[in-house]
């Protein structure tokens, strides 16, 4: 037990569901402001999300477009968790997103390319869009965080130009990709028949596993993670020990974008959402990654699990009443559950110090011990 | 012309004002990338009063209510940062952006929960004020002089004395600089850090009101700030951390905003043709050139994002 208490890995993980529970409580006392009367019902919805339904093959195939929005938030926290091992923090994964929506939608829409060079569009984009703020961050001293906000406005902007053009005449939405264009779909692998026949479920969410364990080998296991963490640790003694830190940043910079925008792949290229041409944001899924990175303790693996679990209660928000309160409840909670995890390295400060006390009292005692002991003897 | 003057006074405004916030903030030696979210809470608190108090209270009661609720509000915001990266040695980044996400979700929930309230079936997050908002305006001519802008200028003045001709100001500075050698000489880096923040919230706050009222006379809450909060940060690295140059940035880039708004209107721009979303982009495009040439030689505060940490040197 003491043991377990002392791993790291285990101490991440209890500080994150410390986080959990103190992001739902406050958003349960913020629901119970708004109308005390169906609070309660309120927060069960949220956590339960698909679970609401009665029936069985409704849960299942609920469960599916779950997991449909997981593989991009999925990877939108990869992104994000690579690029700040190498102590970078990419806020502009949204836009690297945003931009990989643009570039997969208009190769399917406007070009009918099929799926696999569409998604490799995505990538390209949100590759050159993470390598702007690594050449502005290594050769003019940007901060990556400023860049990537600016970038994220001037991509939503391109965006919506862009796609403008392979939109319906009648909605400001784009045309559907299954309907347009049907080599640039997703394949299915058949994993739909598994939740109640959801069309969507397919290829992204096995790739997005695959994804997160092969981040995870590269950033512990190969020369070249351990370059970059080395480079995150302190730019001066990398540089110091022969090691291209401006390249190192770039390329962190440029793989995080690749991530990013091989989940906007993902997700319309499933034909399951449409871009809205007169959108006023970027879509909040890199945002939400910066969550599911903290809540997964910056580790991929982790990361599968906060993915699923923040996607999971941002699904359930839109189950509430909608008479009482809002579907923001969810993005309050997991808001809430980020402004946490900024605490994490003061909790597992807190366990150890707690777990070094102890220690210590138990040495005291048994040296105490030893002396009473050895008295009798004498 | 008038109409792109007015709109560059007005937006310069609210870069002003939310510039000098982070100026104050990184100065004492916290970084504060909440400035959107806290913008947002400001604005939400100030749009708050008019709604409820315009027509019950006289004009200048207002103006001066609907002034200090908003920055009373962006204060109270921010002291989450506060709490977060003075006392518990928060990564800061992580922070200023959760306080982003969570002022949009947040003021969202608020908003709709009270329109929701007063009428179940009015699910919207918008917030009118269009009777208020006239109160606020000279019309000077074609000009609408809008009061917001001699606060600004009170308020740049304000600043710029306290920073650079007070106790307080330096030993402010002082604590974003070297802050162990502050606390050498006895003083007190932590409440100098809150205040710094609390400073920094309350100058958000009420840009946050002037944003939302430069233009509309309601604001639909979930938009949010459109970004003006990371504008003003590049304002503010632009303008050096020194609120006279801030001021000059500021102009500059409300100028490029205030294109976006009014291009229409000029027969030669309009005839261009360029589709509006260039318009748009200009600011953050400007903002990142300005960015790549001025950051190398940044006059940035030495030990801001650094947690004060009294055991070291």
């Amino acid at each position: 037990m003491k043991k377990l208490l002392k791993n790291d890995g285990f101490q991440s993980l209890l500080a994150s569901l410390i986080c959990i529970l103190l992001g739902l409580l406050i958003g349960y006392i913020v629901l119970l402001f708004i109308n005390p009367a169906g609070a309660w019902e309120a927060i069960t919805t949220v956590i339960k999300n698909f679970l609401t339904y009665n029936r069985k093959d409704s849960q299942l195939k609920y469960l599916g477009n779950t997991l449909v929005k997981t593989a991009p938030l999925l990877m939108c926290s990869l992104s994000i968790l690579f690029s700040y091992k190498v102590g970078l923090f990419n806020i502009g994964a949204a836009g690297q997103y945003c931009i990989g929506i643009a570039c997969s939608l208009y190769c399917a829409l406007a070009l009918k390319l099929p799926w696999w060079v569409c998604a490799l569009a995505a990538m390209a984009g949100g590759a050159v869009a993470g390598s702007i703020s690594g050449l502005l961050k290594s050769y003019c001293n940007v901060n990556e965080v400023i860049s990537g906000i600016m970038l994220n406005w001037i991509i939503l902007y391109l965006t919506n130009m862009l796609l403008n053009g392979v939109k319906e005449s009648a909605s400001p939405y784009t045309k559907e990709v299954a309907g347009t264009s049907a080599a640039s779909v997703l394949p299915t692998l058949g994993l739909g028949k598994l939740l109640s026949d959801n069309k969507y479920v397919g290829l992204s969410i096995p790739l997005a596993i695959l994804l997160a364990v092969a981040i995870w080998i590269i950033l512990e296991k190969t020369k070249f993670g351990y370059e970059l963490r080395a480079t995150g640790g302190n730019k001066n003694a990398a540089k110091y020990a022969g090691m291209a830190e401006k390249r190192n940043i770039i390329v962190t910079l440029a793989i995080s974008g690749a991530l990013a925008g091989l989940g906007a792949a993902m997700l319309y290229l499933t034909s399951y959402e449409q871009w809205n041409c007169s959108s006023s944001s970027v879509p909040g899924m890199g945002f939400n990654g910066i969550a599911a990175a903290f809540l997964g303790g910056l580790n991929p693996i982790g990361a599968i699990l906060s993915s699923f679990f923040i996607q999971h209660i941002t699904a359930g928000g839109a189950y509430v009443d909608k008479k009482l309160y809002c579907a923001q409840i969810s993005d309050l909670i997991s808001s809430f559950i980020i402004y946490l995890c900024g605490f994490v390295f003061f909790m597992k400060l807190m366990m150890n110090k707690r777990l070094a006390k102890r220690e210590e009292a138990a040495a005291r005692k048994a040296l105490a011990e030893k002396e009473s002991k050895g008295g009798e003897v004498k | 012309m008038t109409l792109l003057l007015q709109y560059t006074l007005i937006f310069a405004s609210v870069l002003i004002l939310v510039a000098l916030g982070g100026c104050f903030s990184e100065h004492s030696g916290v970084i504060n990338l909440g400035l959107e979210g806290t913008m947002l809470v400001g604005a939400m608190g100030g749009a708050l009063v008019m709604r409820y108090l315009t027509g019950s209270v006289s004009t200048p009661v207002l103006i001066l209510l609907v002034i200090l609720v908003s920055m009373l509000a962006g204060t109270i915001y921010s002291s989450l940062l506060a709490v977060a990266s003075i006392h518990f040695k928060a990564d800061q980044t992580i922070v200023g952006t959760a306080l982003n996400m969570l002022g949009l979700a947040g003021v969202t929930v608020v908003v709709k929960a009270i329109n929701t309230a007063a009428n179940p079936d009015d699910v919207s997050s918008i917030i009118q004020y269009g009777a208020a908002r006239d109160k606020f305006v000279v019309k000077l001519g074609n000009f609408e002089f809008s009061w917001f802008m001699l606060v600004t200028v009170i308020l740049l003045v304000t600043a710029y004395v306290l920073l650079y001709k007070t106790k307080f100001g330096l030993r402010l500075m002082a604590c974003g600089e070297h802050p162990q050698a502050a606390a050498s000489v006895g003083i007190s880096v932590f409440k100098m850090r809150w205040a710094g923040v609390l400073i920094s919230g309350a100058l958000a706050g009420i840009g946050g009101i002037v944003f939302i009222m430069a233009g509309a006379s309601e604001w639909r809450f979930e938009y949010g700030v459109a970004g003006f909060g990371f504008l003003s940060l590049a304002v503010m690295i632009f303008g050096q951390w020194k609120p006279q140059r801030i001021a000059l940035a500021a102009l500059l880039f409300g100028l490029f905003r205030a294109l976006s708004n009014v291009y229409s209107s000029f027969g030669w721009l309009a005839a261009l043709n360029i589709p509006s979303s260039v318009y748009n982009m200009m600011p953050y495009i400007i903002s990142l050139i300005v960015l790549a040439f001025t950051s190398k030689s940044s006059r940035a505060p030495k030990a801001e994002g650094i947690p004060y940490d009294k055991s070291t040197r």
